[in-house]
């Protein structure tokens, strides 16, 4: 009977479990309405991205997940369980990491302060030592000021940090942008790895080519909600559509 | 007599030790104010009524309940840090997404009725609080002598301010305290209970100021204004220091009581203006104040 019934929920009728699955989200900044309706399912242990224009309603969307955004309304279920009224705090021990586009380095704290903030959530995080066969650089810095690293520094401890906690679901908020191509390269090497291992991924990216190495299934997001999707398999067949929505 | 640049060197040293004493409580009191300042963004009026507080807490609890000068240096800041939680808790939660005049306005006004009601309560004549037996005896240092409780005030300061220091740049929970301070929404975005982190914050900085209220009971005497004399002074400590600045609030402390322990001996009319003569040549040059960051 128990299985009869979760079977009869939209997230169990999925192809593959979700660890993520956002319906009728809307998200207000003040007065001003961004969200209308996102809706998008990350099944677990994949990559997912969501592509658009700036000011599409991207980083909303994972502010809103995240429940750093104070108006918002709808469903966020991850791994079955509702947030959409939970505090920010609450979301993140659920096993949620979040990465934002900013990066959220803090400069009154050194690059190991840094790492350490985040506490363990769950079990199953990385250890230090895994962190810092990924990110070598890292190790070399413990001691300097968390903003006194350079831009990609700076991204892979964003990114190393929240792989200590033990979340399962990582958001990642343009992580290459303004970097060079040799970072750029390293990040996504990561990322892989990280898929590798089993973490789900929720990737915002104005660089396409970039989310089409390592993406599963795209989202196109427009106007806030969600226009398009494809697979990445599909990608080449829909390149051309892709273009008109993203202008490049 | 020996005498440095005209001055007798009893009445110098003496009143250097005098402003070192007056330092040591400015460090304390300003350290309060910056630790609260800094993840409250409030600026926190009741401070010098709940320095009273502590000085009452003390009274009260040597006069009723028997309880000797070192059961009040533990318990009265616990008490009077229990009150502060409250206080949060229930009013100034409320405040934390409007303008910083309304905490302003709050902590002011909280500041009169505590006063008020003391007032009501002990009339306005000084209550006597004896210093403990063991430091009955003066220290003779040679060039002068120190009565023994003033230089435990100035120990017990150091090592209050040091410890506070150490703890919030050289710790994990100072860290997440720091992190806070910068982005609490990100701090939050990584599990941590920050309105948690922020209430025991402000209950730290009560306590503080209860434990400078301890201190200060044997020196000055016990009186409901005692709060509201010493705590201007202190906001121009603050302001000098920069806002916020942990170190700075406390080097500033002790270095603004000494400047003025000098003043009284170079030009005794000055005494009582000096703090803010300096405060406004410091704003001029570095308007954050002398370890204050940018805005």
């Amino acid at each position: 009977m128990v299985d009869a019934a979760a079977l009869a929920t939209p997230a169990a009728a999925a192809p593959a479990a979700s660890s993520l699955s956002v319906s009728d989200l809307h998200a207000w900044y003040g007065e001003s309405h961004v969200l209308h309706g996102m809706a998008f399912e990350v099944p677990k242990g994949q990559v997912v991205t969501l592509l658009g224009r700036n000011g599409a309603g991207k980083t909303t969307t994972l502010r809103s997940i995240m429940g750093v955004m104070n108006k918002r309304k709808g469903s966020i279920r991850f791994e079955g369980r509702e947030t959409i009224k939970l505090p920010s705090r609450a979301i993140a021990r659920a096993g949620i990491g979040y990465c934002p586009e900013e990066r959220g380095i803090f400069a009154s704290l050194s690059v190991e302060e840094n790492l350490m903030l985040p506490p363990v959530v769950r079990p199953g995080g990385m250890s230090r030592d895994t962190i810092f066969e990924l990110f070598p650089n890292l190790k070399e810095r413990l001691s300097s000021g968390g903003t006194k690293m350079s831009g990609g520094e700076q991204q892979m401890l964003a990114i190393a940090r929240i792989l200590r906690s033990g979340a399962s679901l990582l958001l990642l908020d343009e992580p290459t942008e303004g970097l060079a191509p040799v970072i750029v390269q390293q990040i996504g090497r990561t990322i892989s790895r990280l898929k590798a291992e089993g973490y789900t991924i929720v990737l915002v990216e104005q660089n396409f080519r970039f989310a089409a190495t390592l993406a599963d299934r795209h989202y196109v997001v427009e106007g806030g909600r969600v226009v398009d999707t494809f697979l990445n398999a599909d990608l080449q067949s829909n390149i051309d559509k892709l273009h008109a929505y993203l202008g490049v | 007599m020996h005498t440095f640049l005209g001055i007798p060197t009893q009445v110098l040293f003496g009143q250097l030790t005098l402003g070192l004493i007056n330092g040591a409580f400015y460090a304390l009191l300003s350290l309060g104010l910056a630790v609260i300042f800094g993840l409250l963004n409030i600026v926190n009026f009741s401070h010098g009524a709940l320095y009273m507080m502590g000085a009452f807490a003390g009274y009260i609890l040597l006069q009723v309940f028997g309880v000797n000068y070192w059961g009040a240096l533990v318990l009265a800041p616990l008490i009077v840090g229990a009150f502060g939680i409250v206080i949060e808790r229930t009013m100034m939660a409320r405040l934390y997404r409007l303008d910083p005049i309304y905490g302003l306005l709050l902590t002011f006004g909280l500041a009169l009725i505590i006063q008020g009601l003391f007032r009501n309560s002990y009339g306005v004549s000084g209550l006597p609080y004896a210093a403990p037996p063991i430091f009955r005896a003066p220290l003779q240092l040679g060039f002068m002598v120190l009565p023994a409780y003033r230089a435990w005030v100035i120990v017990a300061s150091l090592v209050v301010c040091l410890a506070t220091w150490f703890t919030i740049e050289k710790t994990s929970l100072g860290a997440t305290l720091r992190a806070a301070t910068e982005n609490p929404v990100m701090v939050s975005a990584f599990g941590i209970n920050v309105p948690r982190l922020v209430t025991l914050t402000y209950g730290f900085g009560v306590a503080l100021a209860a434990l400078a209220g301890v201190l200060a009971a044997p020196i000055y005497s016990v009186n409901p204004n005692m709060g509201a004399d010493i705590i201007i002074v202190v906001f121009a400590v603050v302001v000098i220091g920069g806002m916020g600045s942990i170190l700075g609030s406390v080097i500033t402390g002790f270095a603004l009581g000494l400047c003025e322990g000098l003043t009284k001996v170079v030009y005794p009319q000055a005494s009582s203006t000096v703090i803010f003569v300096i405060m406004i040549a410091v704003l001029m040059v570095k308007p954050n104040g002398l370890f204050g960051r940018a805005a």
